[in-house]
């Protein structure tokens, strides 16, 4: 536990170091608060005191954000060779993976946190489903953690990092997008398939308030096998590095 | 704290990257690992430092295998990669702590550690800057820190002085030494005169395979099977001393040498010596001998017959 939390430390001062993490807040933040109270469906325009029209868009960035935030984790070591240095210390493969599943997490859960005063300005205005805002919440981090695990596993079978961050969204749009269209136009049993397996499925109704241990099955599957990739492709070691 | 590598094989896409080799290092011994590029000595030693496993054999550390517990054996190993890989963007003293605590430096023990390892390696003034912002001598130095940091056993450098100008070599020289009485170092490099000067034995492999191990001493005596000498004669003709040397049995060749008056170099036929008949002949003719010194071959020469014609050393 305590060699998990060194990488993450690590990991996460690298983000703020980078400038990675402040661009990543300061653009969901506006992207997110643009749609949410500007334009488009906005909360004026539903008339209702919810949150649904910002879990829609935050569905959305955070697509596209989370590859972004994962492309160089593990690309980035075996591009610089530094992989080989963190094999060869005291560490497991595990740790390693684990530490920075939860570093890419834990930022996702901060700039979450920062869009908490959304959620305070819209129940001070009217009467909201706490219970619903929660379970969004709650859905947002758990697509996120999905995500996390197919980046992961994305930056770890290349060592570049653009090629990293095209895979992760090719693996991605079949869950976000693909599988839901699929779902829709077939009918049969192919239709409850790919209902089951479209993420979007599992997030709206989570979004709507609604929780079934069929969704946390689906989240937590897609977690443990990109986990799992990972660390198949991680103990794999090439010659090269 | 002793290595031992126990006939390890690695197999590369069907080419035998390592094949067979075996060797023992014991504690307080500097072992030089040479060997012509893509001889395999970077892949023995990551086999050691548990970066890979072997196809075939084991490696033990201290009597602990790295197939059964390499999680332990990691413990014990200070480990300098040859790409030298390091976090550029990360502060040199950032960089120490965070390799200090995944090798379980205690937390009360860190601060003292990094200050010792600044001051060991010559990186008191840079310890705030950026690893990327430093030059590559720096770099080679904070690679070598970060090996030493928790104080391991063994020690394993890969071309640890890639990079260096010749004064901060002679210092990693210098401080590898120092570090090596207590520890088992093995330090691969292409440098010869550097491996002679560091080490105490001398590991050559080639193709994979293990073709010398000894001191360098040893491996010069192995491989020498021509006995060549020096002589200096004074009071004769050159050509009437060339003349009566070649006529010796045991004598193969005379060159004289261009830098000298008198001197010439003999070499004798295989496992022979010609060094009394030569001193009888100088005798005999009334010929004074000043001077007969044996040429000892040079390590170069040594690992050239080694690695250039396997089959030559045995």
């Amino acid at each position: 536990m305590k060699k998990i939390w060194i990488i993450t430390k690590r990991e996460l001062k690298s983000f703020f170091d980078s400038l990675m993490a402040y661009i990543m807040i300061v653009l969901f933040l506006g992207f997110s608060g643009f749609f949410t109270w500007i334009s488009g469906g906005d909360i004026f325009l539903v008339n209702q005191a919810s949150l649904q029209s910002f879990f829609g868009i935050a569905f959305w960035t955070l697509f596209f954000f989370i590859p972004a935030i994962t492309m160089g984790l593990l690309a980035e070591e075996r591009k610089s060779g530094t992989i080989e240095l963190l094999v060869t210390k005291p560490i497991s493969d595990w740790q390693i993976i684990i530490g920075k599943f939860f570093s890419a997490f834990l930022l996702i859960c901060i700039t979450l946190a920062l869009t908490l005063p959304f959620y305070i300005t819209v129940a001070s205005i009217g009467k909201i489903d706490h219970g619903a805002v929660w379970m969004g919440y709650l859905g947002l981090l758990l697509m996120s953690a999905s995500y996390i695990s197919i980046g992961l596993f994305a930056s770890s079978i290349t060592s570049n990092q653009i090629v990293s961050f095209l895979i992760a969204l090719f693996i991605g749009i079949f869950f976000h997008l693909i599988f839901d269209i699929i779902g829709n136009t077939s009918g049969g049993w192919i239709a409850g398939i790919m209902n089951y397996l479209s993420l979007s499925t599992h997030y709206e109704s989570m979004a709507r308030g609604v929780i079934d241990s069929k969704d946390l099955i689906y989240f937590f599957s897609i977690i443990l096998i990109g986990l799992v990739g990972t660390e198949i492709a991680l103990s794999k070691r090439s010659p090269s590095n | 704290m002793e290595v031992s590598v126990e006939n390890i094989t690695k197999t590369y896409n069907l080419q035998k990257a390592v094949d067979n080799i075996s060797f023992k290092v014991n504690t307080g011994e500097i072992v030089g690992f040479l060997g012509p590029n893509g001889a395999g000595k970077t892949t023995t030693m990551k086999i050691i430092t548990c970066f890979m496993p072997p196809n075939e054999g084991d490696v033990k550390v201290g009597g602990i295998s790295v197939l059964k517990d390499a999680e332990e054996v990691k413990k014990h190993i200070g480990y300098l990669p040859e790409t030298n890989p390091l976090y550029k963007d990360m502060p040199v003293i950032d960089y120490l702590r965070f390799i200090a605590e995944i090798q379980n430096v205690p937390k009360s023990k860190i601060r003292e550690r990094i200050f010792e390892m600044l001051q060991i390696c010559g990186l008191k003034n840079e310890k705030h800057k950026k690893i990327g912002e430093l030059s590559k001598g720096y770099q080679q130095r904070v690679g070598l820190a970060q090996a030493l940091i928790h104080n391991p056993e063994v020690l394993i450098l890969d071309e640890p002085t890639s990079g260096l100008d010749p004064n901060q070599i002679v210092e990693i020289r210098e401080l590898i030494k120092k570090i090596g009485r207590e520890k088992t170092v093995i330090l691969s490099s292409h440098i010869l005169a550097e491996v002679e000067a560091t080490c105490d034995r001398i590991i050559i492999i080639n193709e994979g395979k293990l073709v010398a191990d000894g001191t360098s001493a040893t491996l010069r005596k192995q491989t020498q099977k021509k006995e060549i000498i020096k002589v200096t004669i004074e009071g004769a003709q050159k050509n009437d001393v060339i003349l009566a040397l070649q006529l010796i049995d045991t004598v193969e060749m005379v060159d004289p040498l261009p830098d000298y008056t008198n001197s010439y170099e003999v070499q004798s036929k295989v496992y022979t010596s010609s060094r009394s008949t030569i001193f009888k002949l100088c005798m005999e003719k009334g010929w004074s001998l000043t001077e007969m010194t044996l040429i000892e071959r040079k390590l170069e020469e040594v690992f050239r017959d080694l690695t250039i014609n396997p089959n030559n050393s045995q």
